[in-house]
C-alpha cells in the first residue's frame, strides 16, 4: 500500500476533505457527533459512493466501486453498533466476514485465539451475546476478510470501561503486522494512546491533524470543539 | 370418513399450495419484494411445461430437467435486469413493476395459446388411485405432497446449511453490511430470484398434470400462495407449508358441507387467522 487519500466534493456532510495514510500506519479520526467521521469511513468502505478520484487505495482510483469490490480490495469496516447479523450464528458471522477470500493470518482458528470466549458461543445466535463480546465479533468478522486496511467505527460506544480496556488492549495484537488502521473515536485519550496520528474533523473539514504524541490538549478541544 | 377424507384429501392439496407458496416466501424473506406476476410465472411455467413435453414427447415430469433451469435463469435475467432496479426504500415500485409484468405474461400467454384450458397428460398418473382402508388417495396428491415436503426441506437445508443460505441471510438481515463482506446483493438477490422460479417451475408442472389450465388462472394461484405464506407466517418455509395445508384443508371441508363453499372456506379461514394473528401462525422467530 502506497497510500489512501481520501477527499470529497463539495458535498453532503464532508467537505473537500483531504486525508491520507501510509503502510501499517495507525490513524485516528476524532470530532464531535456529526462532524462526518462515520461518512468519511461509509465513504472509504464503499457504501457512499464517490467520484473515482475521490479515494486512492494502493494508488489506484477507488471512490466510485461498490463496497463488495471495496471489500476484495482488503479494506474492512466495523461499523458503528456492531451490526452483526441476528439470523447468522457467531461462527457464521466470522464464516461471511472471510468470503471475500484473501490470504492472510486471520482464520476462524486465529480469531478464537484472539477472543477465546467467542469460540465457546459459536454456535449461539450473535445477539445472544453480550454488547462487548458482539464486538469482539464485529471485529473478528472485519479480521477474517484479511484486510489491508481495517476501520473501527466507534468500537468503544455503549460498552462498560473494563470492557472498552480490553478491547483495546487487543488492538496492537491486531494491527501490529502490517495492516493500517483508521480509528473514529469520540473517547480521545483512547484514540490518542494507539495511534501515530490524528486527524480533527468539525463540520465536515479537518481542523487539526498532527502526530498523536505531540498534540496539546488545548489545541485538540479547540479543533474538537471549534472555540476559536 | 367423509371428514377424515376431506381433511387428508384437503392436506395433500395443501403441499400443492405450498408449491405456489414457497417461492414467494423465499423472496419476501430475502428481499422484501412481493411478487405480484407470481402466479402467473406458474402459468408460464406450466405452458412451458406442456410445449417441451409436446415438442419432445417426454411424459410431463421429466421435462422439469428442462424447465426447472430455463425457469431460474429466466429469474436470474428478470431480478438484475429489472427487479433490482425497483428496490429500495419505497415498496410501490417493485409492487408497480410485478404487477406489469403479470399483464405482460398473460398477455403474452394468451397471444401463444389462446385462452382454450389446456391440460398436460401425464398417462394416466392423474387419475391412479391406491385404496387405504376406505380411504382413496390419489397417487398424483400424494406426490404433489412429498415433492412439496422435499422442496421446502430443500429450501430450508439451503438457507441455513449452506454458504448461499448465509448469503440470503446476510442480505435481508443488514444489505449494507453484507456488502461489506464482500457479498454483492444484486447478484444475490438474481440467485434469490432463480431459486423462487425454480420453485414456481415444479409448482406450475404440477398444477398443469392436475387440472386445466389457462392464462387467466394466475391470480387465483397466487391468491393461494399468499395467503398460505400469510397463514404460516412470512418468512418461515415450514410455516408456509402448514399455511398450505391450513388452507387445502379449509377448502376441502367447505366444499364437503357445500361445493359453492370451497374457495369461500378458505378465504375465511385465511381472513380469521389474520385477524387473530395477524403475523401468522409460525412468525419468524430470529432479529
Amino acid at each position: 500500500m502506497t497510500g489512501l487519500d481520501a477527499f470529497y466534493g463539495d458535498f453532503q456532510a464532508l467537505y473537500g476533505l483531504d486525508l491520507h495514510l501510509d503502510a501499517g500506519e495507525v490513524l485516528a479520526i476524532i470530532g464531535a457527533n456529526g462532524a462526518g467521521k462515520t461518512t468519511l469511513l461509509r465513504s472509504i468502505a464503499g457504501l457512499i459512493r464517490n467520484r473515482p478520484e475521490a479515494i486512492r487505495f494502493r494508488g489506484s482510483p477507488v471512490g466510485a466501486l461498490r463496497a463488495d469490490q471495496v471489500a476484495g480490495l482488503g479494506i474492512a469496516l466495523v461499523p458503528e453498533g456492531r451490526q452483526l447479523f441476528p439470523s447468522l450464528s457467531v461462527e457464521e458471522n466470522l464464516i461471511i466476514g472471510g468470503r471475500v477470500g484473501r490470504k492472510g493470518p486471520w482464520s476462524l482458528d486465529a480469531v478464537y485465539r484472539l477472543f477465546p470466549i467467542l469460540k465457546e458461543r459459536r454456535n449461539q445466535a450473535s445477539t445472544s451475546l453480550s454488547g462487548g463480546q458482539q464486538q469482539m465479533v464485529a471485529i473478528g468478522r472485519a479480521l477474517m476478510a484479511n484486510p489491508d486496511l481495517i476501520l473501527f467505527d466507534e468500537i468503544s460506544l455503549g460498552l462498560a470501561p473494563i470492557i472498552i480496556r480490553d478491547i483495546y488492549a487487543a488492538l496492537p495484537g491486531i494491527v501490529g503486522d502490517g495492516m493500517s488502521a483508521i480509528l473514529v473515536e469520540q473517547d480521545i485519550s483512547k484514540a490518542l494512546s494507539v495511534s501515530s496520528r490524528v486527524y480533527c474533523l468539525q463540520e465536515g473539514r479537518v481542523s487539526l491533524e498532527g502526530a498523536s504524541d505531540a498534540l496539546l490538549r488545548e489545541a485538540i478541544s479547540r479543533a474538537y470543539f471549534g472555540i476559536a | 370418513m367423509d371428514w377424515l377424507n376431506a381433511i387428508v384429501q384437503g392436506t395433500l392439496l395443501g403441499g400443492l399450495y405450498a408449491l405456489f407458496a414457497a417461492g414467494l416466501s423465499l423472496i419476501f424473506g430475502v428481499m422484501r419484494l412481493v411478487n405480484i406476476a407470481h402466479g402467473d410465472l406458474i402459468v408460464l411455467a406450466a405452458y412451458l411445461g406442456l410445449s417441451t413435453s409436446i415438442a419432445l414427447g417426454m411424459h410431463p415430469l421429466l421435462v422439469l430437467v428442462a424447465v426447472v433451469p430455463a425457469m431460474a435463469g429466466m429469474g436470474y435475467v428478470l431480478q438484475r435486469g429489472v427487479l433490482n432496479r425497483t428496490l429500495g426504500d419505497d415498496i410501490l415500485p417493485p409492487l408497480l413493476v410485478t404487477f406489469g409484468l403479470s399483464v405482460i405474461v398473460q398477455n403474452a400467454l394468451l397471444e401463444i395459446y389462446t385462452a382454450d384450458p389446456r391440460k398436460m397428460d401425464a398417462g394416466g398418473l392423474e387419475t391412479a388411485s391406491v385404496d387405504l382402508g376406505g380411504l382413496t388417495l390419489g397417487v398424483l396428491p400424494v406426490l404433489t405432497f412429498a415433492v412439496a415436503v422435499g422442496v421446502i426441506a430443500g429450501l430450508q437445508w439451503v438457507f441455513y446449511r449452506t454458504a448461499l443460505g448465509r448469503a440470503f441471510r446476510a442480505v435481508s438481515d443488514n444489505q449494507d453490511i453484507a456488502q461489506i463482506m464482500g457479498l454483492n446483493k444484486a447478484h444475490v438477490f438474481g440467485l434469490a430470484m432463480a431459486l423462487s422460479l425454480a420453485v414456481v417451475a415444479v409448482a406450475g408442472i404440477f398444477l398443469g398434470i392436475r387440472t386445466s389450465f389457462d392464462p387467466s388462472i394466475g391470480g387465483g394461484r397466487l391468491i393461494f400462495g399468499f395467503e398460505a405464506v400469510i397463514i404460516g407466517g412470512l418468512g418461515n418455509l415450514w410455516g408456509t407449508l402448514a399455511g398450505g395445508v391450513i388452507l387445502g384443508v379449509a377448502q376441502t371441508v367447505g366444499a364437503a358441507i357445500d361445493p359453492g363453499w370451497q374457495l369461500l372456506a378458505g378465504h375465511l379461514v385465511f381472513l380469521l387467522i389474520l385477524a387473530i394473528r395477524p403475523n401468522g401462525l409460525f412468525p419468524r422467530m430470529d432479529g
